[in-house]
């Protein structure tokens, strides 16, 4: 085979030359800036534009006022807004309510999340984690709204809670905070499943094996071991349970009772109140709370290995 | 506790579905063997090795350590331990807190554990990289400190799982001797895993060759290479002369398969004369210089395509001249009558 064919050498045709679609790929080959640039200019322009802007703008009318007269935004730069969102009695009381709800969702979901997940990524066969993953997926394939009008019915006075319940000696929770974390907590468990599955799903088998080698048992490996390589995961997975449930405000109205949250504060202002400067004020604090969070979750340094 | 095997096995099978992994094996090794557990991939040695950690519970028979019966208990309950085929370090933990992780789990002191570990890692010259993440070592270095982890508890029998496959040729050869070396100074049963017979003829005190969930055959290194019990046997040790039933009578004069290994046989112009020695009539098709040997592809005329083995003489060096009519020979002694499968 050392020796060059000139038979077989002919019948492989050379690259065609020529043609647009092919300078242009050369082009593209030879000039990695040309490359990147059309790659990126499309998302980035709608990134910036369309999203990030969208929000500044939103976010620089917290520091307008309105007429109270007319009822027309002006732009007077002031920190009146602020000043009543931060001080004021109502929204220290709603902030805390919905800091409250939403560590109680978060903490909730990462409870039932855990062990179906655990479930999911390391004990079911192949055909039971596909099963698994589907039947997790799918309530959201169902809209928000009939959701949380599906539980507003479970937990009504007659519905079916309350009749599991009362043979029991219990009671449904009635319409209120208790409903609403029972509602998000629902609503968000997929989004918490996911990412610790995936988490889960990437730490080695090997290593759980090598924890029971060495002399260790069940809670010794879960807690030395699959916790520790999933809490990046478990981290992403509160991220969404928790931010979920800070801005929101559907559920709320639909099984809250009379119980206001932040994003209740902010839908009046906008609507009824047409105060649209102090909504956009409200809607600072949560983003300042997950702010926070961010921050103090990634001093533990559990974001390093993502 | 000296009359009992280290590890004896009996009946021991593992069903997959309608997958037979492992069947019906049984098995003793002695305390303080190198025994070493050979075949191709899918032949079920990983799964026994499995089967003696206790990952995987046996569909039927017995897993017996020094005498007593743990085929029902947890990992976590044997006095074995098991260097896995991907090391298994714990990436969020030093060195040396992996090191000491089997001494956390039981209890011993923090200032006893680190010393104990850092004389693991001494043993196998880590000292210096105690303190760093399992990321940032070689894939040799990552490895010793499996063994560190795997020998600082003390087991009753040392499990490998492969655990040269990832390292390169050079390094791979340098681990086998230190290898050697830790199961002499430790003294404990090393059962080794592998799909390399060279490695396993090279460490092992014993070998089984696995095929399709049994042991084909068990034996020393030199009984494996010199009398191989079957044809699967002579062909995954080594690499040999297969002569099917067709070319027995032919070349040989009498029936039944056999083998020769390639070294065994020898070239000559003309047909030997010597009392034991047999010859067949061939032509030379291709050298091949391998450093220290020279392999010469030979097509018989009335068997098979063989291969021959030579040591590099220098006199050896002008004949290499493909078409060349040659005679191969071999002592009766050196061929192999191979038992055919099932008879």
């Amino acid at each position: 085979m050392t020796t060059a064919d000139p038979v077989r050498a002919e019948r492989t045709p050379p690259p065609r030359r020529g043609g647009f679609a092919r300078r242009g790929s050369v082009f593209l080959t030879t000039h990695p800036r040309a490359r990147l640039a059309l790659l990126l200019s499309a998302p980035l322009l709608w990134l910036v534009v369309v999203y990030i802007v969208a929000l500044l703008l939103l976010l620089v009318t917290a520091f307008w006022t309105v007429d109270s007269f007319t009822g027309e935004i002006r732009i007077d730069w002031t920190f009146d807004n602020i000043v009543t969102v931060v001080t004021g009695a109502l929204y220290q009381t709603v902030t805390l309510r919905t800091v409250g709800v939403a560590a109680a969702v978060t903490v909730i979901d990462v409870a039932l999340a855990l062990p179906i997940a655990f479930y999911m990524a390391k004990v079911a066969g192949p055909r039971a984690q596909r099963a698994l993953v589907i039947a997790v997926l799918m309530p959201l394939w169902a809209s928000y709204l009939v959701k949380a009008y599906a539980w507003r019915s479970v937990l009504s006075q007659d519905g079916i809670l309350e009749w599991l319940l009362s043979p029991i000696g219990l009671h449904t929770p009635g319409y209120g905070l208790t409903a609403t974390i029972i509602t998000l907590s629902y609503l968000w468990l997929p989004y918490v499943i996911l990412p610790i599955y995936a988490g889960l799903e990437r730490v080695p088998d090997s290593l759980i094996e090598a924890s029971a080698d060495l002399g260790g048992g069940t809670w010794r490996t879960m807690r030395s071991v699959v916790l520790p390589l999933a809490f990046p995961a478990i981290v992403a997975g509160t991220i969404f349970s928790f931010s979920l449930s800070l801005g929101d405000y559907i559920t709320v109205n639909i099984v809250g009772g009379t119980s206001q949250m932040l994003g209740n504060l902010v839908y009046t202002n906008v609507g009824a109140a047409n105060n649209l400067p102090l909504a956009a004020a409200i809607a600072l604090i949560p983003i300042a709370i997950i702010f926070g969070y961010l921050a103090l979750v990634r001093r533990t340094g559990a974001l390093d290995n993502l | 506790m000296t009359d009992h095997a280290a590890i004896r096995l009996t009946g021991l099978t593992k069903e997959f579905g309608a997958l037979t992994a492992v069947d019906h094996i049984d098995l003793e090794i002695a305390a303080g063997e190198f025994f070493s557990m050979l075949g191709p991939s899918g032949s079920g040695k990983t799964t026994v090795l499995r089967l003696i950690a206790g990952f995987e519970q046996p569909t039927s028979g017995t897993v017996e350590l020094f005498g007593a019966d743990v085929t029902r208990s947890a990992p976590f309950d044997r006095e074995v331990n098991t260097v896995f085929q991907d090391y298994a370090l714990f990436p969020h933990m030093s060195v040396i807190d992996n090191v000491a992780y089997g001494l956390r789990v039981r209890g011993v002191g923090r200032a006893e554990r680190r010393d104990r570990a850092m004389r693991a890692l001494a043993a196998v010259r880590l000292e210096q990289f105690a303190s760093r993440k399992p990321a940032q070592l070689s894939g040799g270095q990552r490895q010793r400190v499996a063994l560190a982890r795997a020998t600082v508890v003390e087991p009753k029998v040392l499990l490998l799982d492969e655990p040269l496959g990832a390292l390169d040729l050079k390094l791979r050869e340098q681990m086998q001797v230190e290898l050697k070396q830790l199961q002499r100074e430790l003294g404990i049963t090393f059962i080794f895993v592998t799909h390399d017979q060279e490695e396993a003829l090279t460490l092992s005190d014993r070998i089984a060759v696995f095929h399709d969930g049994r042991i084909e055959q068990l034996g020393t290194p030199r009984e494996l290479y010199e009398r191989p019990a079957s044809r699967f046997v002579a062909d995954f040790v080594g690499t040999t002369n297969l002569f099917g039933a067709e070319h027995a009578r032919t070349v040989l004069g009498r029936d039944g398969e056999f083998s020769v290994r390639p070294e065994k046989l020898s070239l000559s112009a003309s047909a030997p004369t010597a009392v034991g020695v047999r010859s067949a009539a061939g032509t030379l098709v291709e050298t091949i210089y391998l450093g220290s040997a020279i392999r010469r592809v030979i097509d018989l005329d009335d068997g098979p395509r063989i291969s021959v083995l030579q040591r590099n003489d220098r006199a050896r060096e002008e004949d290499d001249l493909r078409g060349d009519r040659v005679h191969v020979s071999w002592h009766d002694e050196d061929i192999v009558a191979l038992v055919p499968p099932g008879g």
